[in-house]
């Protein structure tokens, strides 16, 4: 199967949902005029990042009832939407949340499971922590997602693939840090190393979605990409600019790839998980006579 | 300095992509800053005429009467290639009204004064033609406090202070900054014959790389020194971060109630733009 998905590498207004949304929909319009099957949005786009104490005034809930996600939800008919917003569960905690929207309806939620408390970073303040990591399936494919800081971790995107992800999707607000002599921040030349390499190392494909602009002296680097299951770079978006990026996903080149090059078939999941079990779980210390 | 080269493409993009967003949002159109002939001043000159468009960055140059003849026929030099307003307004006439009710025999207080004086014309200015006051601090002497607090270092945004005094000489070559400006001394002018690097005692592009070490790559004094920076400089240097960090933060508010700027009443500045 062959479709078409569409990174969408936006800025945002910091709390104000009403104007987000609208450029939302303008972008899936956009998306869709373009043939897109699928847009994605970055990590909190519904909202802008660094919102601090205003986490809890912006939250919203992916149902048709709610006033940000019903226009999104009617928007999905049309062409499937990845969106990023804040997520207040009924024990009023906050989760950073990504919404996977078709064909009119919620398909599937991921809840940032590793929020970055160092260095710049400031989210275990704010925010819950997801408890789970799943793929799910959708008319395309079978896809997972993750948010930002879960990719710069090994497991998340090990453990989509063992569930069956064919496109794992990461979306971000990555600040860009790092000036060097290089055209690239380190920021980006590190997302970029990774997604090519979990692309290679996985055979499935990668798109990765960063967003735009500023917040206060933070800058956010966009460069949205795709690799294919081969770990070639086959679509870029330009860096700190909003833009579009379209790319085709061909499952055959998936099929293909993992005909010749066996890694998910010869993978050895039990091996992991008894070592795992052997590592977290040392045998006792005899007591000494 | 391999380690401390920069992409000046990047670095222009950045910049003046920030100097035109955080103008906007904050609901301006239009910078103004103060040049004094120097690299500093001159390099954000450049940068905001290319961000807001040279008719929306006023360039004010404020003499006082001891001041460099030749930073002041600089600054018209950038002027001229960077195609901005400016005007001219000498600070002498606020400046030595004072100086004869409050006689300051010191260099560093007349030189305190000056400085303020000249953020106090800036803001006037600011609030006169709807603009925002552009800093002009580098990374360098922000971390060594080299400048007047609520003077030079007063801004309403800062382009330049990540970039360490070498990395701004670079990014202002890039640009364009005129020879004479990125080759001459620098000084803050505020007396005749002082320049920073024998006022600090030492000079810049060696604090650069010693202050690239201590904080950006986290080195601890021992691993200065093993790498051959001599002791006591490094602890000159260290201690100067210390005393100075006063000036890099907001005034401390005594905690009382349950929320309280600065600890538990966390807004950035562009909250709802």
């Amino acid at each position: 199967m062959k479709f078409t998905l569409a990174l969408a590498q936006i800025d945002t207004k910091l709390g104000v949902v009403s104007a987000n949304l609208d450029k939302h929909l303008d972008y899936i319009q956009q998306a869709r005029k373009q043939g897109a099957d699928l847009v994605v949005f970055p990590e909190l786009s519904l909202t802008g990042y660094i919102l601090q104490d205003l986490v809890p005034t912006v939250a919203a809930s992916p149902t048709p009832n709610d006033p940000t996600f019903a226009p999104l939800l009617k928007a999905s008919k049309d062409i499937d939407i990845l969106v990023g917003f804040v997520e207040r569960d009924a024990r009023s905690l906050h989760y950073i949340s990504a919404a996977y929207l078709s064909q009119g309806a919620l398909l599937h939620v991921h809840r940032k499971i590793y929020l970055p408390t160092y260095g710049m970073f400031d989210e275990g303040r704010f925010w819950a922590s997801g408890d789970s990591i799943r793929a799910f399936d959708t008319r395309f494919g079978r896809f997972g997602v993750l948010i930002c800081e879960d990719f710069w971790h090994a497991s998340p995107p090990y453990l989509l693939w063992m569930d069956g992800a064919e496109l794992l999707i990461f979306i971000s607000a990555s600040p860009g840090r790092g000036l060097t002599d290089s055209p690239k921040l380190e920021s980006a030349r590190w997302v970029e190393h990774v997604c090519g390499a979990y692309a290679s190392l996985f055979t499935c494909y990668v798109a990765s979605n960063n967003r735009v602009g500023f917040e206060d002296g933070v800058t956010y680097w966009g460069g949205a990409s795709v690799f294919d299951p081969l770990g070639e770079l086959v679509a870029q978006g330009p860096y700190h600019e909003e833009a579009l990026t379209l790319a085709e996903v061909d499952t055959r080149l998936l099929e293909r790839t993992r005909t010749r090059l066996p890694l998910l078939r010869d993978e050895r999941p039990d091996l992991v998980q008894r070592e795992l079990s052997r590592i977290l779980n040392p045998p006792r210390e005899e007591s000494r006579p | 300095m391999k380690e401390l080269s920069i992409n000046t493409d990047l670095a222009r993009k950045i910049l003046t992509g920030f100097i035109r967003d955080e103008i906007r949002r904050a609901g301006f159109n239009r910078a103004l800053l103060g040049l004094s002939g120097g690299v500093d001043s001159a390099l954000s000159c450049y940068l905001a005429a290319e961000a807001l468009g040279p008719h929306n960055v006023l360039a004010v140059r404020m003499p006082y009467t001891s001041s460099n003849q030749s930073s002041f026929d600089d600054a018209q030099r950038v002027i001229d290639a960077a195609g901005v307003q400016s005007i001219t307004y000498p600070i002498t006439q606020i400046v030595q009204p004072l100086l004869d009710v409050i006689p300051l025999e010191e260099n560093v207080r007349r030189g305190n004064v000056m400085a303020r004086a000249r953020m106090l014309v800036l803001y006037d200015f600011s609030a006169a033609s709807k603009s925002l006051v552009l800093g002009t601090s580098n990374k360098t002497e922000i971390l060594l406090g080299y400048s007047t607090q609520w003077g030079d270092s007063a801004a309403a945004l800062n382009p330049l202070g990540d970039l360490y005094k070498c990395q701004v000489r670079q990014l202002a070559a890039a640009v364009g900054v005129p020879d004479s400006i990125l080759r001459k001394a620098p000084s803050a002018d505020l007396w005749p014959g002082q320049t920073d690097e024998s006022e600090l005692g030492f000079n810049y592009d060696d604090a650069d790389r010693l202050l690239f070490r201590l904080v950006d790559k986290r080195f601890s004094l021992e691993d200065c020194f093993a790498e051959g920076f001599d002791e006591k400089f490094v602890n000159k240097v260290m201690a100067r971060i210390q005393k100075n960090h006063y000036k890099r933060i907001m005034p401390p508010i005594a905690k009382l109630s349950n929320r309280t700027f600065g600890y538990d009443f966390l807004y950035l500045r562009d909250w709802g733009t």
